[in-house]
């Protein structure tokens, strides 16, 4: 299969996740620059990676949204291909309507980089297979505007269809206020679509995705990637 | 042509800017302040080609695709 890694200026976690799908999971892997007009239809899952894209100005991830590659992934994803949106990319996911909600400022007003533990909320999605059902996982988080939020009705949607993938929760898997990191609603991390094939998260799984970083809680989501394409 | 958009975050909607400024505001003594609610503002300058009509029509696109997040903000448009 094939992955591709899009990078807009800004971005930083590219190369982690190139890392990963290239050298942890021996897979084809590439990098698209934002403003090439780069032909898709022979990527099969499209990573849109952290960072702080256009410098967070106006809101994290709004201008990206509207980069011409933008509109080559909102219809990649209209394929049914695989998109996956961590950290900066979760929030230009949800700002390009990818997925629903909106990633506000931390309820404390800080930049948060530290170990979560994280339970696997939905196992019976083409990204987390790979996990067993209710597993608590400890990923690292590293935001400043990750508190998610979405109105009441969508919320119950996303709720009532099993779209929550990720929660803050912890290591007993209970979502209590504590373990809840920056406010999110519901202590949501990470959510897809109803379709089942776009993923946005706000932990980083390409930060722990190998044994020499003595965590490997994160690659169990390229893993089930890769073996649901092959 | 001048327009001006103001954002604002959506009632109920938790603004932990605003309370940060409003503990400040208390703490210098002005203890009247009961709330405070942080928001944007954007002043646009249009060309002279621009009917005022248009603009408002135009402006109000603009903030409802870039300028504002209608998940949490709203926003009003003002052409000067």
């Amino acid at each position: 299969m094939k992955f591709a890694v899009v990078v807009f200026p800004g971005s930083n976690c590219d190369h982690d996740c190139y890392h990963v799908a290239k050298h942890v999971m021996g897979q084809d892997t590439s990098f698209i620059w934002h403003k090439d007009h780069t032909d898709l239809s022979a990527f099969d899952c499209i990573i849109v990676p952290g960072g702080f894209s256009y410098g967070d100005y106006l809101r994290p991830g709004s201008i990206a949204t509207h980069s011409p590659i933008m509109q080559d992934i909102v219809s990649f994803a209209g394929k049914g291909k695989f998109v996956i949106g961590i950290c900066n990319g979760f929030q230009i996911l949800t700002e390009a309507g990818l997925l629903p909600g909106v990633l506000m400022r931390n309820r404390t007003l800080r930049f948060i980089c530290r170990d979560v533990e994280l339970t696997v909320e939905n196992k019976d999605t083409p990204f987390t297979s790979a996990y067993k059902e209710g597993q608590v996982v400890r990923i690292p988080i590293a935001h400043h505007d990750g508190n998610y939020f979405t109105d009441e009705n969508t919320l119950k949607s996303i709720e009532d269809s099993n779209q929550v993938i990720f929660r803050y929760t912890d290591k007993r898997g209970e979502a209590s206020v504590e373990a809840n990191p920056n406010g999110s609603l519901n202590n949501i991390a990470g959510i897809c679509n109803k379709e089942k094939n776009v993923l946005g998260m706000m932990p980083h799984p390409e930060r722990c995705a190998e044994k020499a970083l003595g965590n490997e809680d994160g690659k169990a989501i390229f893993e089930s990637i890769v073996k649901y394409l092959s | 042509m001048k327009a001006k958009v103001y954002v604002t975050l959506k009632k109920g909607i938790l603004d932990p800017q605003g309370k940060a400024v409003q503990h400040s505001l208390g703490a210098m003594d002005f203890e009247e302040v009961i709330d405070v609610r942080q928001g944007k503002v954007f002043e646009l300058i249009l060309d002279d080609k621009t009917t005022p009509e248009e603009a408002e029509k135009r402006v109000t696109e603009m903030a409802r695709q870039l300028l504002a997040n209608t998940v949490m903000e709203n926003f009003r448009v003002e052409i000067e």
